[in-house]
């Protein structure tokens, strides 16, 4: 029973999950913006929550000492995700990556995701209590 | 919960930010000011940004980056020389050394500076906007 409720709401809380992850990129980013030698980073949405949903969780973490736990599943959604580079749409003479109007546009972006996500989650749970009381 | 990290990175580019306009600050204030603390004439100072890597609870970084200020160091370009005989500090033949500050550049760092300040501040507001939502949650 809780597994099948845990099952429900699993998409809704990868995708809230990676979402969270994403915003933190980008927030480096933009933090980052007048650092010297800094490339801006991201992580490719689609293919991380399919990853997620698959259950192919990134990197496993690597034992190397016996008291490590190994870890055959990943640990959690946004742990072993593909950080990749952002093609710059105008390189800056102290290589600098960050173009400021990509960053704010895609933060934007993804905290209106996150939001919509949020609004999901709340209608599911909403749901699943008018299907408990009646 | 990785969106109390976008208070760290935010908060470190808000001091970084800062750090970089009180030198923008210091560099205009001084910007004619033929001797300074030291007996020389004062030179103009430069912020240099470092990126940090914070690590997370497990040790391992993931993948976010703070700023943080690695030196401070004196611009090296030649001083400006004035011609001004009356000028208690003048040379035999009349010049006073003053201060290597170029006054637009400064300025221009100083817009540069408290743009990037009010950026690192709405995304706190976002990140917090963000935050309170998800508190909300099944309510």
């Amino acid at each position: 029973m809780i597994d099948k409720l845990d099952h429900a709401f699993r998409f809704y809380q990868d995708a809230a999950n990676l979402r969270a992850h994403r915003q933190q990129l980008i927030a480096s980013n933009i933090a980052n913006a007048d650092t010297p030698q800094y490339k801006a980073r991201d992580i490719n949405f689609k293919d991380a929550m399919e990853g997620a949903l698959t259950g192919k969780r990134g990197v496993i973490l690597v034992t190397s000492a016996p008291k490590h736990i190994a870890s055959p599943t990943g640990t959690g959604v946004a742990a072993g995700q593909q950080l990749l580079y952002r093609t710059a749409v105008q390189g800056s003479v102290d290589g600098n990556t960050v173009d400021m109007d990509v960053e704010r546009n895609q933060f934007a972006d993804n905290a209106i995701h996150y939001e919509a996500n949020l609004t999901f989650i709340g209608d599911q749970i909403r749901q699943m209590r008018t299907a408990i009381q009646g | 919960m990785s969106l109390f990290n976008i208070f760290t990175v935010a908060g470190s580019a808000m001091t970084a930010q800062n750090q970089r306009l009180n030198v923008v600050a210091s560099n205009l204030a001084n910007a004619d000011s033929a001797a300074s603390s030291n007996g020389q004439p004062y030179k103009a100072k430069q912020v240099v940004f470092m990126s940090t890597s914070p690590t997370g609870d497990n040790g391992i970084s993931n993948g976010t980056h703070g700023v943080r200020v690695s030196a401070v160091i004196e611009d090296q370009s030649p001083m400006k020389m004035v011609y001004e005989p009356s000028h208690p500090m003048a040379n035999p033949e009349g010049f006073v050394t003053m201060p290597n500050v170029n006054v637009v550049e400064e300025m221009v760092d100083m817009i540069s500076a408290s743009r990037s300040y009010q950026n690192n501040v709405d995304m706190m507001n976002t990140a917090k906007t963000l935050l309170l939502k998800t508190l909300t949650i099944g309510q």
